[in-house]
């Protein structure tokens, strides 16, 4: 069976960062309960997802023309904590649009909707565990957290990877934003080098010339084909 | 082919945020995990999210993970000479309405070896992710009146007098509802999870 790593302190976020004022209702007090490794933590959903739509990873193609803003590729690989491709890996990601809206009911930001953005996308990872996405840039866009806070612009994405423990719901983010240091989400991981983990590079190499510019974002998610390694010790 | 790195550390956590409807629930109707044709004890199953202050938490998301009714869950990694059943998918997520409640249509799970081979008592698997929540939070749902539960080594782990927050109960008035709530925080909170 396979087994997995214990995660390295201060690479995950803090639960209750007071911070982030809305973790206080939201989080336990009590210690969590360690809990073995069954067959019930190693499974999980690798099957069943629809198949994809050939737009599917474009969100620039999903209204009847072509959304406002900045067109960008993001890409980049999904790998285990072994360093192997996960591949056939569902990899979901939303977002806002150029303006910093959310086409949500619940954002009642007022920045302009933009009809031709609907702000999701899906794709499987490939047998080098590369994913890729077409979209436009999102806008940053204030969150009321405390006064005058405002979200770095990113990209949410969602992996559910080979097992229940490889769950990963993260946040993207872009070279260079002033507004990290005054994020408390992003802040809220305690490790300098966790952080820059989730912001993602400038990639001249995948940028379509006359088209768009692109980002590499490389995901690691918990879990190692454990069958060719002995353990080191 | 280059060798592995073995050092490589798992993407950091972050909320899932309000807006996530937009990518992750808008698809389907992920809620329904049992076929009208799959096998064993049909079940709706109630969940309530509710936090510190005892208020249902309107925009937070459930996922499930659980074997069918035989005790299979369908994966590579489960060994046992078992197939899976067809018209059951062991994965749902809901969005919880403006209540805090999402409901799952399911089947009463069989029991899976654990510990030493040892079997569990009947069990869901369920991550709880919200705004405010910047890394999902793990907990089990168990069945009241199951003699296995007892025996469970997970049960076992727990504290008797918080045992009672993994608990589902059949509702009193509706056969086949199950109910149970996830208080997040504070008085009686609910038993979370690190594996």
């Amino acid at each position: 069976m396979k087994t997995f790593g214990k995660i390295p302190p201060g690479s995950q976020p803090e639960r209750r960062y007071p911070g982030y004022v809305s973790t206080a209702l939201r989080n336990p007090r009590e210690p969590l309960i360690s809990l073995p490794q069954t067959l019930s933590e190693v499974t999980g959903p690798v099957y069943g997802h629809g198949p994809m739509g050939e737009t599917d990873n474009d969100l620039t193609k999903h209204g009847a023309e072509e959304p406002q803003g900045e067109r960008i590729i993001v890409s980049g690989r999904v790998l285990d904590e072994g360093g192997r491709p996960l591949r056939n890996t569902l990899v979901e990601i939303w977002q806002a649009n150029a303006a910093g809206r959310y086409r949500h009911v619940v954002d009642n930001h007022p920045a302009p909707i933009d009809p031709n953005f609907m702000g999701a996308g899906r794709t499987l990872t490939d047998d080098e565990g590369r994913y890729s996405f077409t979209s436009i840039k999102p806008g940053p866009y204030p969150w009321r957290n405390h006064y005058n806070a405002w979200r770095p612009a990113h990209i949410h994405f969602s992996l559910l990877g080979t097992s229940f423990l490889s769950r990963l719901v993260t946040q993207m983010y872009f070279p260079g934003d002033p507004l990290f240091a005054y994020d408390p989400i992003l802040q809220s991981i305690p490790d300098q080098r966790a952080q820059q983990r989730l912001i993602s590079t400038f990639d001249l190499e995948n940028s379509k010339p006359e088209w768009a510019l692109a980002y590499r974002f490389d995901i690691v998610l918990r879990g190692r084909d454990a069958t060719p390694f002995e353990n080191k010790r | 082919m280059t060798e592995p790195n073995h050092d490589l550390v798992a993407t950091p956590s972050q909320t899932v945020g309000p807006f996530f409807h937009l990518g992750l629930t808008e698809h389907e109707n992920p809620g329904k995990m049992a076929g009208s044709a799959a096998q064993g004890e049909h079940i709706r199953l109630a969940i309530r999210v509710l936090d510190g202050e005892g208020a249902g938490v309107p925009d937070a998301m459930i996922e499930l993970w659980q074997a069918d009714a035989n005790g299979k869950y369908n994966h590579p990694e489960d060994h046992q000479e078992k197939t899976s059943d067809p018209a059951f998918q062991g994965f749902g997520r809901m969005p919880t309405s403006k209540d805090g409640v999402a409901i799952f249509e399911t089947v009463r799970p069989g029991r899976v070896p654990g510990i030493e081979g040892a079997l569990q008592a009947p069990h869901i698997n369920v991550h709880v992710f919200s705004r405010g929540i910047l890394r999902h939070m793990s907990t089990r749902i168990y069945f009241d009146r199951e003699p296995a539960n007892t025996e469970d080594a997970v049960l076992g782990m727990v504290p008797a007098a918080r045992r009672e927050t993994l608990i589902a109960h059949a509702d009193a008035h509706t056969p086949g509802t199950w109910n149970i709530d996830f208080r997040l925080c504070g008085d009686r909170e609910t038993v979370f999870f690190d594996a």
